[in-house]
């Protein structure tokens, strides 16, 4: 029994794929995040999932029930447009009820189920208000409210924080985390955002170009990343990726979190000159350009003093750096260096 | 006081646009005064406003005792009224289908109706009639009704179909997963969030069919069916026009026109549905 089950997925637009051939499983109650860069297809992915694209080839199943040809309404799912998308004429209580009153539930029970979902949410002062009458974190709570009254199979969420600021992204980020917890409900989550994938998801699923790169949870992705582009994507500051060359290793390239960077002004392994320091209280980033490997970055715990135009040494530590193929793909100990390898 | 709102450029602003204002009201300002005056006074002095001596009503009682001006002035109103319901109606869901959905042919259907706009309907006026007298609808409103709503459509669907792309395409979504219907969808919150560009459709469409004489002189002249621009020719003949009479019914025709462009503008300017998506 799987919440959402897809195989074999596929979406072209006129002849260009779009998605070309995804298969994924989301266990009940599992909370799922597609994450990728813009262009990579998730939000389309999504959408296939909502009804709102057709599917060009495979299955899209919720609850063990082939939906393909099943209308939006009907495949009990509820989604978090970017934009909110409230109902303009519609006051807050109206905007939540709409979908019940749609499906023929009695009055009472909207009355019961709205009233529910804005104590949830704490929108019972601006119940009766209309949209434009509300900030933009309230209209995100409201168009929330309005998946939660439909109790769905499934919500959807689609880049719902990218029109928050940073202060109330992270509010709402918590807010979504709690209602996860408290419904107990299945959610897919679309971002481009790792930091959100990786405080929200039980499992991420990472795209490019309409591809799935790498599925597992937030700290297997951080730690045994399959590829370069997963290694790059999840995890912030970015991972540097060194030549092999000039370290004399076999694999083609080697890549190292920037808080696994041994930093000095005497002596290591790596020559640099450090181009800029960023002081964030908590951390220091320092970005060391460097003649083999260009510019590297290193993540310091507390402050540092460094100069800009100083040199140093870096030095990599061995046990945690990761080795990749000439294709990106990921070489772990004790595996040979065949390229090729397909993604797990 | 800012840039923006410095005093000579707001006084400049407002020079160029009072100059228009004037140059674009005094011929209907001569019509109206010169209707309030006596013949004489009207080719006296043309341009003097009406004084104790000159003001008359006499082309104001003739129209009226034409008896059938109001009948003409129902029959403009029938034909504006219900050719703009259907200009708007089917010229706002053509646009809807050409920018909601993807079919085969979309974007060739689009061009063949913003062909319209760039050839005059008159060019047919020939094989509408004789469309009309096969199907016996010469001499009634439903003639025109059915040219001015072809002749409007064109404008209506290209101007609608361009704010019909930039409605929110989450909000439509948001309704499809609710359950609404494509039509309550596209009457519920489409239509509402493009009232502007309806508004300005309607304004466009309305005039040329209020001041059309063609095809009422074509399609409609038995009295019954006249509208007020073709009524108003009984007074202007071949060796004397009755000038009284044709400023009165001039006058007289511009305020149900007026009346329906106060009714749009007030929806060109409100815009209530702001905020609705971010």
């Amino acid at each position: 029994m799987s919440a959402l089950t897809l195989s074999n997925v596929t979406k072209t637009f006129g002849t260009t794929e779009v998605i070309t051939g995804v298969d994924l499983d989301v266990e009940p109650g599992e909370f799922c995040v597609f994450v990728g860069p813009s262009g990579c297809g998730k939000s389309t992915l999504l959408r296939m999932i909502a009804g709102l694209e057709d599917v060009t080839s495979g299955d899209v199943k919720i609850d063990d029930r082939r939906v393909n040809d099943v209308a939006p309404a009907k495949r009990e799912i509820a989604m978090v447009f970017q934009s909110y998308a409230l109902y303009p004429h519609l006051t807050v209580r109206d905007n939540m009820g709409l979908a019940l009153k749609q499906a023929g539930t009695s009055r009472a029970d909207i009355t019961a189920a709205t009233d529910k979902a804005s104590a949830m949410l704490g929108l019972d002062p601006l119940i009766d208000r209309r949209p434009s009458e509300l900030s933009g974190g309230q209209r995100q709570r409201v168009a929330i409210g309005r998946a939660i009254v439909r109790r769905p199979k499934l919500f959807l969420f689609d880049e719902p924080l990218s029109n928050l600021d940073a202060a109330l992204r992270v509010a709402t980020r918590i807010e979504i985390a709690r209602l996860h917890r408290e419904l107990g409900a299945t959610m897919i989550y679309v971002t481009h955002d790792q930091v959100e994938a990786m405080t929200l998801a039980d499992k991420i699923v990472v795209l490019r170009a309409g591809r799935v790169e790498q599925v597992g949870p937030p700290m297997e992705l951080y730690n045994d990343p399959a590829n370069t582009f997963v290694a790059g994507f999840i995890g912030s500051p970015q991972m540097n990726f060194l030549k092999s060359g000039p370290l004399g290793l076999s694999s083609a390239q080697m890549g190292i979190r920037p808080e696994h960077l041994e930093i000095s002004t005497e002596a290591g392994q790596i020559a640099g000159k450090i181009s800029h320091v960023e002081k964030l209280g908590g951390e220091t980033l320092v970005y060391v350009l460097t003649e083999d490997h260009g510019l590297l970055t290193v993540r310091l715990f507390g402050e540092h003093d460094y100069q800009v135009d100083a040199p140093v040494w870096l030095t990599p530590d061995a046990a945690r750096a990761f080795h990749f193929d000439e294709h990106g793909q990921r070489l772990r100990p004790g595996e040979s260096s065949a390229a090729g390898r397909a993604t797990p | 006081m800012s840039a923006r709102h410095s005093l000579p450029r707001s006084i400049a602003a407002h020079g160029i646009l009072i100059t228009y204002t004037l140059i674009a009201l005094f011929p209907v300002f001569v019509i109206v005064i010169n209707s309030f005056k006596s013949r004489q006074a009207i080719f006296r002095e043309p341009l003097a406003l009406p004084t104790r001596e000159t003001f008359d009503l006499i082309g104001f009682q003739t129209v009226l005792a034409q008896g059938d001006f109001f009948q003409y002035f129902q029959n403009s109103m029938i034909v504006t009224v219900a050719s703009l319901f259907f200009v708007l109606l089917f010229g706002a869901m053509a646009a809807f289908a050409l920018s909601e959905y993807r079919f085969r042919g979309n974007s060739l259907m689009g061009l063949y109706l913003a062909l319209g706009i760039m050839i005059p309907i008159r060019l047919g006026t020939v094989a509408i009639l004789q469309l009309m007298v096969a199907t016996g609808l010469v001499n009634t409103l439903t003639a025109l009704v059915l040219v001015y709503t072809a002749q409007g459509l064109p404008l209506a669907i290209f101007i609608l179909s361009e704010f019909m792309r930039n409605v929110s395409d989450d909000l439509k979504n948001a309704g499809r997963i609710d359950g609404l219907s494509e039509y309550r969808i596209f009457f519920r919150l489409v239509l509402p969030l493009v009232r502007p560009a309806m508004a300005t459709v309607a304004v466009f469409t309305m005039i040329p069919i209020w001041n059309d004489l063609w095809f009422p002189l074509i399609l409609a002249p038995s009295e019954p069916t006249k509208t007020i621009t073709l009524g108003s020719q009984v007074f202007i003949g071949q060796f004397v026009t009755n000038w009284n009479a044709v400023l009165a019914a001039l006058s007289l025709a511009i305020v149900p026109v007026m009346v329906l462009y106060l009714i749009f503008s007030r929806q060109l300017i409100r815009g209530i549905t702001a905020g609705a998506v971010k």
